[in-house]
């Protein structure tokens, strides 16, 4: 059974290597914006998560 | 100073304004099954990549019991999320005979997976897109 989380874990995955083959036209270029996109998505999640979690408490 | 081209990349195929009706293939390869478009053009591992990408999250929506959106509610938001899910072409097609996924979203993980079918079919159409680009010499081919 999927977690938010790990829901979060894999649309960041999948969505960032599309994005690194469809945004850059050279293969370590993919490679690197790839893994760029996921960890700005993933990034942002745990960060907003902290956010939320000071704005209850 | 004098520079030396890099020597793997090609140009582009055709001259501008060439017609061919191989770069529409493509694209429509490309909409209709995911990676279709760059295995055409050659580009077999981001074909399989992408592939398993849109699949992996289409099969994530379908699994979370995400909803499957139809034309003809009326709802302007159930239309766009009509448009985003039909990028993914067959997968679509499949989803409505086989009456896979679910008519709404009854919890929050099937919202999840609604979006995850929605952001698979606009996905790939970004694909479709790039292996049209590809195709027309667009975008330099490495």
């Amino acid at each position: 059974m999927l977690t938010h989380f790990s829901a979060m874990l894999l649309f960041a995955f999948f969505v960032s290597i599309v994005f690194g083959i469809t945004q850059r036209a050279e293969p370590k270029m993919m490679v690197r914006f790839g893994a760029y996109c996921f960890v700005l998505f993933v990034g942002s999640v745990v960060a907003m998560s902290w956010i939320m979690w000071a704005i209850k408490h | 100073m004098a520079t030396t081209a890099p020597t793997s990349v090609k140009p582009a195929q055709r001259l501008p304004g060439e017609t061919s009706s191989f770069p529409l293939l493509v694209l429509l390869a490309g909409w209709l099954i995911p990676g279709a478009g760059h295995l055409l053009v050659g580009k077999w591992v981001r074909a399989l990549l992408i592939f398993l990408s849109i699949l992996g999250m289409y099969v994530i929506g379908i699994a979370a019991a995400g909803k499957i959106y139809t034309p003809n509610t009326g709802d302007i938001l159930d239309i766009l999320g009509f448009v985003g899910q039909l990028g993914t072409g067959l997968l679509y097609v499949i989803a409505r005979v086989f009456s896979l996924g679910a008519s709404s979203a009854v919890n929050t993980l099937a919202d999840y997976g609604t979006k995850a079918i929605v952001v698979a079919g606009l996905l790939n159409i970004i694909a479709a897109v790039d292996a049209h680009s590809l195709a027309n010499g667009r975008k330099a081919s490495f």
